[in-house]
């Protein structure tokens, strides 16, 4: 401790002050002071202050887009989602549309061809009808002919004599008449 | 017993140099003010050098530091104690670093010297003074009149105002010198007791037990005290420059 010559040993021998009063340091306590307290203060308010709080700032501003680029793509999406389920309900009212032109068209067309085949089959059983008409006039008129050679064969067995074919036809007539 | 006082006495380091009567040396104290400016500027401009968006330890603490100043002047002082940032983020980071430096062993504490939190309090003190008269004239006494006092007490009042503002800057510093002076005394006397008592053998050992589980207990109080005396100046150095700011109370 040849140089470093303690502040509070005065010389001489006095009693030893308690340092943080020996008035003897306070010089060179104050002048470090003010030295090392303005360079702290200027690199502060000058550099390191200006630069955090840019940092932070910057971070903040950051966020703030991030969060607003999100809000504007959930929005996005939002709207995205919207269009789909329009187009769904859309496409849904459409097809409910076409089937239903389509029923209504298939319907409407069956019925044609099932008119078309009732009349057509209407005129078949008119036809029918007079060509059974027909027949059964051959036929009852073919019955009084056979009734009639019946009836003559009858008679001629019975009375050993044919009778005259005017008598037989009138006498079939007459009984089919009743 | 090792002297418990040994440890503020002030040191040259340098041969000391005649400046206008006064001997003005380079001693231990100027040494740790040093160190503890070099610390604060390398944590605040080294660590912050990346200016990353997602910060690491360093630059968290840094912008931790930053907003911790920021919100206590904001709090107390509204925006317009803003101004004052730099001046209290320095007090604040200046008092922090030299208390928590000193806590090392060996190392020597700043704030231990009255003269040094007398500066500091006066420098706020004259810095209230200097603001408050610039920014609002003659009005700034209106600081001393609390509204709605009946005038029959007022001048009491006004006496009682002016003497706590006039003691003001006695009770900012020595509440900080007081307490680092009286912290590491006890520490010193603390620690002092294991050596004393281990040199009496085993018996000395054993008991040695006590004062050592203290000296360590001590030194996480001291660490307290360190980081909230701190804060206390810096709050008070807010709350007194919001008299500066809005002195109408």
């Amino acid at each position: 401790m040849a140089t470093n010559t303690a502040r509070t040993e005065a010389p001489g021998g006095h009693k030893v002050p308690f340092p943080p009063f020996n008035a003897q340091t306070f010089g060179s306590q104050l002048v470090w002071l003010a030295i090392t307290f303005v360079i702290l203060y200027v690199t502060m308010a000058k550099l390191a202050l200006p630069r955090v709080g840019a940092i932070i700032e910057n971070r903040q501003k950051s966020i703030d887009g991030d969060l607003a680029e999100a809000q504007r793509l959930k929005s996005e999406a939002d709207a995205a989602i919207a269009a789909y389920e329009k187009a769904l309900a859309d496409a849904r009212n459409r097809a409910q549309v076409i089937a239903n032109e389509m029923r209504a068209k298939q319907a409407a067309e069956a019925e044609a061809s099932r008119k078309k085949l009732e009349q057509a089959l209407n005129a078949k059983l008119v036809e029918a009808e007079k060509s059974i008409a027909a027949t059964k006039q051959a036929a009852m008129a073919n019955v009084s002919g056979i009734a009639a050679e019946a009836a003559s064969a009858i008679v001629e067995r019975l009375l050993g004599s044919a009778p005259g074919d005017k008598a037989v036809t009138e006498a079939v007539a007459d009984a089919l008449k009743r | 017993m090792a002297d418990p006082i040994h440890q503020f006495q002030i040191v040259d380091l340098l041969p000391a140099v005649k400046i206008g009567g006064h001997e003005i040396a380079f001693t231990n104290s100027a040494a740790f003010m040093v160190v503890a400016v070099g610390s604060i500027a390398a944590l605040m401009l080294g660590a912050t050098s990346k200016r990353a968006i997602v910060p690491g330890r360093m630059q968290s603490i840094a912008e931790l530091s930053y907003e911790f100043v920021a919100n206590t002047i904001k709090s107390t002082a509204g925006n317009e104690g803003m101004k004052f940032f730099p001046f209290v983020f320095s007090l604040f980071m200046f008092i922090l670093a030299v208390n928590l430096i000193g806590l090392i062993p060996y190392a020597f504490t700043v704030t231990t010297h009255i003269i040094i939190t007398a500066a500091l309090a006066l420098s706020v003190f004259l810095t209230v003074l200097v603001y408050g008269f610039w920014k609002h004239g003659l009005h700034f006494f209106n600081l001393f009149v609390p509204k709605g006092i009946p005038i029959y007490i007022l001048p009491l009042i006004v006496l009682i105002e002016v003497m706590s503002f006039l003691s003001r800057p006695i009770s900012h510093s020595v509440r900080l010198f007081a307490n680092m002076l009286a912290g590491h005394i006890t520490l010193k006397v603390f620690a002092s007791f294991v050596t004393m008592l281990t040199a009496f053998g085993a018996f000395g050992w054993a008991g040695a037990v006590l004062p050592l589980g203290l000296t360590v207990a001590l030194t996480a109080l001291e660490a307290l005290v360190a980081v909230l005396q701190a804060y206390v100046f810096a709050i008070l150095t807010c709350i007194y420059l919001n008299d500066a700011i809005h002195p109408g109370h």
